[in-house]
């Protein structure tokens, strides 16, 4: 762990000045090496809050007010188990949630306060590489942080295990939706209270209303339009139908391609802000 | 504004022993002028528990069925979750102050050094920033308090105990704040608070009632400051007034003094080294 000479340890991805063969991996991957290597000092930390996060709303909601709403017999949960409805919902949700925590602070912090981006930058490196790098190592944590609820919702029962493995990738499909926009804006971002506000007014209102905890049936009919037509509705639409097997070729297609043009439309408007921000 | 403003200079440029609330007084002060020109931000910390009000009260509320027993009372479950909101409104506007914002005031802006070099003792500034706390915690649970009546969940007159209520709240915890905040080293430390605020809002009754539990587990809970605070709240909200609320102004009582005691010395600690 010296930090003097040693050859051993070349920075990750690095060229070494005298090196001949050009084993360079391609930059977006030496971006991607750079967060990994910073995430090596922070990763225990994470796992904490990604498996007890999860864990505690499952063990609240799902089991605790499970109780009270499985006592009520809505009509609205099929005949489902209130654990079995709830906890897909909250898998998109947490994706949601860990895409900001990954996306929008880090990348306002790399590109002001700390700077790593700027630095990488007057390298090389172009913007659109240093973003495809982040974005790769956001879609990993979005897909870790997914597996880790996954784990302790099949072994709470709340998930068939078959079902999970399916769960998994559309998770992670539905945390780059938010990953990719969300860093695309905030590398224009200038003031950190922007990143909260987005946070408490979009985020937590899309949490609270896209039918985390509830059906989206349940609300009137002008509402229930209007959630319908926001992002993180499809991503529960998406994960709730897989897990209680209710989907159907229809809306499954058109919840994908909602997910997909959305995680696409972040990755071009953020090839475009990134090198106007760093390169401005 | 202007003869506050004067006063507080006056008496700075005095130097001499004062008493400990008037020196807190000017805490008080400073926090107030700060906050005349970021007072929507307060706002803000009113709309986080409308939200879950409306969504978890108003949409759950419709899975959990509209009367449902609690207790011995017939209530809606809207009217059941709002005053465990209350409580834990006024739990969060306290402690995000002498947390978030005190932290920063330490470790960012240097603000206390500046503090040092005036007449004001560490045990002034603990107790000011504690009085401070709880004035906010207590602004900010009127202001839901307000939208709560607005949707027709007061049900009894009682329902404004919750404002000394809140008061009472926001001391214990603003104080426990100030110890937990003495500790901390880093940002990356203040996700050990989140793990142990997350699990209490969870679990401390305030989407369902004790009776969900194991007994083992309601002994639990109920030694827990926010099952307290609920059941500060909840009872007058829902119209039960009796003297088992004295069992919750006790414990926060002691939670506070004990709690302001020990931050008022550790405080004294960061600042004088």
């Amino acid at each position: 762990m010296s930090l003097t000479s040693s050859p051993a340890a070349p920075p990750l991805g690095g060229a070494r000045p005298g090196a001949a063969a050009p084993r360079v991996p391609p930059p977006a991957l030496r971006e991607f090496g750079y967060w990994l290597h910073r995430y090596r000092r922070t990763w225990r930390g994470t796992v904490v809050v990604s498996v007890a996060n999860p864990l505690l709303f499952l063990a609240a909601m799902g089991a605790g007010l499970g109780k009270l709403v499985n006592q009520g017999g809505s009509d609205y949960l099929h005949g489902t188990p209130y654990l079995h409805f709830f906890a897909p919902g909250l898998l998109a949700a947490a994706a949601m949630q860990n895409a900001f925590v990954d996306s929008a602070g880090p990348v306002f912090q790399s590109t002001r306060a700390r700077g790593n981006y700027r630095a990488a930058a007057a390298t090389p490196m172009r913007p659109s590489d240093i973003f495809a790098g982040h974005l790769l190592f956001m879609a990993m944590r979005v897909a870790s942080g997914a597996l880790a609820f996954l784990l302790v919702a099949t072994v709470a029962g709340a998930v068939p295990w078959e079902r999970s493995l399916l769960l998994l990738p559309v998770a992670t499909l539905v945390g780059c939706a938010f990953a990719a926009p969300l860093a695309a804006w905030a590398v224009t971002v200038t003031q950190f209270t922007r990143i909260n506000g987005v946070f408490r007014f979009v985020l937590l209102p899309l949490y609270m209303f896209s039918g985390t905890f509830y059906s989206p049936d349940q609300l009137p009919g002008w509402l229930h339009a209007v959630v319908m037509a926001t992002p993180l509705y499809h991503g529960i639409q998406l994960c709730r139908s897989i897990a209680l097997s209710t989907a159907s070729a229809g809306p499954t297609t058109v919840h994908l391609l909602y997910l997909v043009a959305m995680a696409t439309a972040g990755v071009l408007i953020g090839r475009r802000t990134y090198t106007r921000h760093l390169h401005g | 504004m202007t003869a506050t403003t004067s006063t507080t200079t006056a008496n700075a440029a005095v130097p001499g022993p004062e008493g400990l609330l008037a020196g807190a007084r000017h805490m008080v002060e400073r926090n107030l002028m700060i906050y005349r020109h970021t007072w929507y931000l307060l706002l803000a910390e009113v709309f986080e528990p409308v939200l879950y009000l409306l969504s978890v009260g108003v949409g759950i509320g419709e899975l959990v069925g509209h009367t449902t027993r609690f207790g011995d009372a017939q209530v809606s479950y809207s009217a059941f979750v709002a005053p465990a909101l209350l409580a834990t409104t006024a739990m969060n506007g306290a402690m995000n102050e002498t947390t978030f914002n005190l932290f920063a005031k330490l470790k960012l802006n240097r603000t206390y050094d500046a503090i040092q070099a005036t007449p004001m003792s560490p045990r002034q500034i603990a107790f000011g920033e504690a009085m401070w706390a709880v004035v906010r915690g207590t602004l900010i649970t009127v202001g839901f308090l307000i939208v709560v009546s607005v949707l027709g969940l007061a049900h009894s007159p009682a329902i404004l105990l919750v404002i000394p209520g809140a008061a009472l709240i926001g001391f214990a915890f603003c104080s426990v704040g100030l110890v937990v905040v003495s500790y901390l080293r880093t940002w990356q430390d203040f996700q050990f608070i989140q793990l142990a605020m997350l699990p209490m809002f969870l679990f401390a009754t305030t989407f369902y009632p004790l009776g969900v539990y194991p007994r083992w587990l309601q002994i639990v809970v109920e030694c827990l400051p926010l099952y307290q605070s609920i059941e500060l709240v909840r009872g007058p909200s829902l119209g039960h007034l009796g003297a088992d609320l004295l069992v919750p102004v006790a414990y926060l009582l002691l939670l506070g003094a004990f709690a302001l005691r020990w931050a008022a010395a550790r405080i004294a600690i960061l600042l004088v080294h």
